[in-house]
């Protein structure tokens, strides 16, 4: 009968979980335990399956890359050096001693083969690599080579992406799972291990000192370097509401926040029991997108218009606060801290010209039919931005419907290549870090390929032939030449619209003494006094 | 009563199994899907179809309502779509602190509100009922977050009697259980003590005016005898009602408590699974809140019985 499974299984598990409390919510505290609040609850293990940055924070605790940027962007060895060939073409990377997977047994050439295949079907910049590749193979336990039909420098920039879908090793045997199936191993060899008993999803993470971890000799710098784990455990809480996070931090119950929302500062600045950082890499880059497909923004000129109509700083105030230290505008499309920033057009794109932008329409015969602007309302980077674009385009006499939805609406909508009365769109906004904004090959926002784009799908043939160019160049100088004619490109066809750029603020106890400045929120190197 | 209760239990079945299509279908013709959300932005159209074929997301609608039908009837409520994790483990993780926060909330809700309730209908007019009722407006219209951060900014933050967030099973000790709750349910029993005390006191006023309370003061009964000896017990018919709504009320109700408080409940479950398009999640969880919503009307409707014996099953 129906009301029998449910009977029996949930009064049993009521009063299990209610009397006897036999939940995994409880965390056996450790002598040293740092309890952080992260942007976003963690609620899937496979970090091969989606660009989320809590994935991407997750697998810096327990994975572990063969290759890592330093401070300074330069590409270092991690769990392997490399060499290069004479000609350019092959490239042989040699494991170093010790690596070890938390269930005990060694890394293996096999094992990082196996990684790197199962990631370069997700990720755009290993894609591209896979693309120049012929083959990869297996020379020993702690050797593998990739060659390549034509020299490259996108192998070594594919290896050490920090951010988006990052090379993460996995043991062969989880490595072999089709890219459509999750994950749920987490055996890894990074410096912690996940305590898989303790683990809530969406709800809270831990992750204990893995003992068989031996750090670099290197000092630590950026992702690379030495890896030394001070703490004994590190506990990470969901806490949905900012408010409520903030007041437990005050009151000891945690240790950090990842990401405190900037009308919050006031409750901890100037205070010493708390130390505010701003992990200058993990900023992130605003920007606007518009449909190339349906009028009126398959018109370059209209396209220009909305580029001519927005400004960066009325944005800005509204996320981090009028005169806020953590906005600034940035005209670059590639980001302003990234060795290819422009400041092409720079006028254009940070400050607002409505007339400019009135008189283009004029020209163009605009009709006042309405521009479908989608505006997510769940996420509090992304809340802002919809009004303020809003209002901006109005101002410059664009009819503008804007309509809120949660986010996962608006992933689903900004797929629809339909009219707008069939459910298409005209634009919408988001944000990206900064570490996935800074090459035209990583940056998915600025590809033109047509219906193979990101979504807006613009088309414009000269911007993927530079693409394809950068991929291809070994030279930097040749590589920064190509990266400024891309943003020229970009900004030229109204690809994208940079909207600005934030740092989000990392709030944590004063007991803490915080680690490297990475592209991630990483746990090495930090240290709690009690 | 053994025939009644056989057949409200019949008579839940269909209303279950509506509310299974139903709640499937609406999900289904919602935008957005747990393939796109998991898989992010720079998916290719083939890895979401390779995704979405895992996830059975390809099938036909009726055979996924089907295949999720039969596996309920075997007990089984399937794997999260996004965590991976069954079903059942994830509510069974998330019920505890669900329940102990309702039961917390009811009790501190009933034992305020009906002696308020009385004393209100006694003092009918007078000041004291004129500030019950005042005091019910206010728990009414206070949003219970205001509630919320007001108590923990008093008692957490300044006063540094209760921890500001959290929750603790019964096994870790009932201290650590008891003082993580009494915040939140405190805050959240205000607007069900607001509603309680005013069904008490409209119940009580009402039969405060009956023959058979007249005869029972004629008869040299004190006013605290007629009061809870004749009055409450009469109108206990209509206040166990409220009150089973209120039960049934607080276990879908309580997501903004538990965020406030940080208490990893079952609202918060399906706030996530929303978001997050969980369909197995979303499906299971509000099954599963139809299905206390039908047990507490039973027994509301039982408990008449023993409260009113004119009522006969």
């Amino acid at each position: 009968m129906f009301m029998s499974p449910l009977g029996s299984r949930f009064t049993k598990a009521a009063l299990l979980s209610f009397a006897i409390g036999a939940t995994t919510s409880t965390t056996a505290f450790a002598e040293t335990t740092v309890t952080a609040v992260m942007h976003a609850p963690l609620r899937a293990l496979d970090p091969a399956i989606s660009s989320a940055y809590i994935l991407r924070n997750y697998a810096y605790m327990v994975y572990d890359t063969l290759l890592a940027l330093d401070a300074d962007g330069n590409i270092k060895p991690q769990m392997a050096d490399w060499a290069v060939s004479d000609d350019g073409l092959t490239y042989t990377f040699t494991l170093r001693d010790g690596l070890m997977w938390h269930d005990g047994t060694p890394v293996t050439a096999e094992d990082c083969v196996a990684s790197i295949a199962r990631w370069d079907q997700v990720d755009k910049t290993g894609q591209v690599m896979a693309s120049l590749m012929n083959d990869m193979s297996v020379v020993d336990d702690k050797t593998f080579t990739m060659t390549f039909s034509e020299p490259t420098a996108v192998v070594l920039t594919a290896l050490s992406k920090p951010s988006g879908i990052a090379p993460f090793m996995m043991p062969k045997a989880v490595a072999s799972t089709p890219v459509s199936e999750p994950i749920t191993s987490s055996i890894g060899s990074g410096p912690f291990k996940f305590v898989a008993d303790a683990y809530q999803p969406g709800v809270s993470a831990t992750f204990e000192k893995f003992d068989g971890y031996i750090p670099r000799d290197e000092p630590s710098s950026g992702l690379a370097g030495a890896k030394e784990v001070l703490v004994d455990e590190v506990v990470w809480t969901t806490m949905p509401d900012p408010m409520t996070a903030a007041s437990a931090l005050m009151t000891g119950e945690i240790d950090f926040i990842e990401q405190l929302p900037h009308d919050l500062l006031p409750l901890v600045e100037g205070n010493p029991d708390f130390q505010l950082k701003i992990f200058a890499k993990q900023g992130s880059q605003n920007l606007a997108r518009m449909n190339h497909t349906l009028p009126p923004f398959d018109n370059p000129e209209m396209r220009k218009a909305v580029m001519l109509a927005l400004g960066q700083q009325p944005m800005l105030d509204a996320q981090v606060g009028a005169g806020s230290e953590y906005g600034n505008t940035c005209p670059a499309v590639l980001g302003c801290g990234s060795a290819y920033a422009s400041d092409y057009l720079a006028d254009e794109i940070v400050n607002p010209h409505p007339e400019a932008a009135k008189k283009i329409l004029a020209e163009q015969g605009y009709d006042g039919t309405p521009i479908l602007l989608m505006h997510a309302t769940d996420l509090a980077n992304l809340t802002p931005q919809g009004p303020v674009i809003a209002q901006q385009l109005r101002d410059a006499g664009f009819t503008v419907d804007m309509v809120s939805m949660d986010w996962a609406s608006v992933v689903a909508r900004r797929g629809s290549k339909a009219t707008i009365s069939d459910g298409g769109w005209n634009m919408f906004s988001t944000t990206n870090v900064l570490p996935d904004v800074d090459d035209p090959i990583g940056f998915i926002g600025v590809a033109a390929g047509g219906d193979t784009a990101w979504f807006g799908w613009p088309d414009v043939p000269e911007i993927e032939q530079a693409r394809t160019d950068f991929a291809s160049v070994a030279d930097p100088d040749e590589a920064k030449a190509i990266a400024l004619k891309i943003d020229k490109l970009v900004k030229d066809n109204g690809v994208m619209i940079p909207m600005g750029e934030f740092s989000s603020v990392t709030v944590a106890s004063s007991a803490i003494t915080l680690g490297v400045d990475a592209e991630a929120p990483v746990f090495w190197n930090l240290s709690k006094s009690e | 009563m053994g025939v009644f209760i056989l057949k409200r239990l019949l008579s839940a079945v269909p209303v279950l199994f509506m509310v299974a299509v139903i709640v499937f279908l609406v999900l289904r013709l919602s935008p957005g899907d747990p393939a796109v959300m998991i898989a992010g932005p720079n998916a290719t159209p083939d890895q979401l179809a390779a995704l979405r074929d895992a996830m059975g997301l390809n099938e036909p609608l009726l055979t996924q309502l089907f295949v999720w039908l039969g596996q309920i009837l075997s007990g089984d409520f399937g794997v999260s779509l996004v965590s991976g994790q069954p079903v059942t483990h994830l509510i069974m993780d998330r019920f505890g602190p669900t329940l102990s926060l309702s039961i917390v909330t009811l009790i501190i809700a009933v034992v305020v509100a009906i002696p308020l309730g009385v004393v209100a209908a006694w003092q009918q007019g007078k000041l004291l009922d004129r500030l019950v009722m005042a005091g019910s407006v206010l728990g009414f219209s206070v949003p219970v977050f205001i509630i919320g951060y007001t108590m923990i900014l008093i008692f957490a933050r300044i006063l540094g009697w209760f921890p500001v967030q959290g929750y603790k099973p019964l096994s870790d000790g009932f201290g650590e259980f008891a003082i993580r709750l009494v915040l939140p349910a405190v805050s959240l029993s205000f607007p069900y003590i607001a509603l309680i005390a005013r069904i008490v006191r409209t119940n009580v006023i009402e039969v405060m005016n009956e023959d058979y309370i007249r005869t029972a003061r004629a008869k040299g009964l004190t006013e605290r005898g007629v009061l809870m000896g004749h009055a409450l017990g009469n109108a206990a018919v209509p206040i166990i009602t409220i009150i089973g709504v209120s039960i049934a009320m607080l276990i879908g109700g309580v997501v903004v408590t538990e965020s406030v408080f940080n208490i990893p409940g079952l609202g918060r479950l399906v706030l996530e699974a929303v978001l997050a398009r969980d369909y197995t999640v979303i499906q299971s969880v509000i099954l599963l809140f139809s299905t206390i919503y039908v047990f507490i009307n039973l027994v509301v409707d039982l408990l008449y019985s023993l409260f009113d014996p004119r009522i006969r099953y």
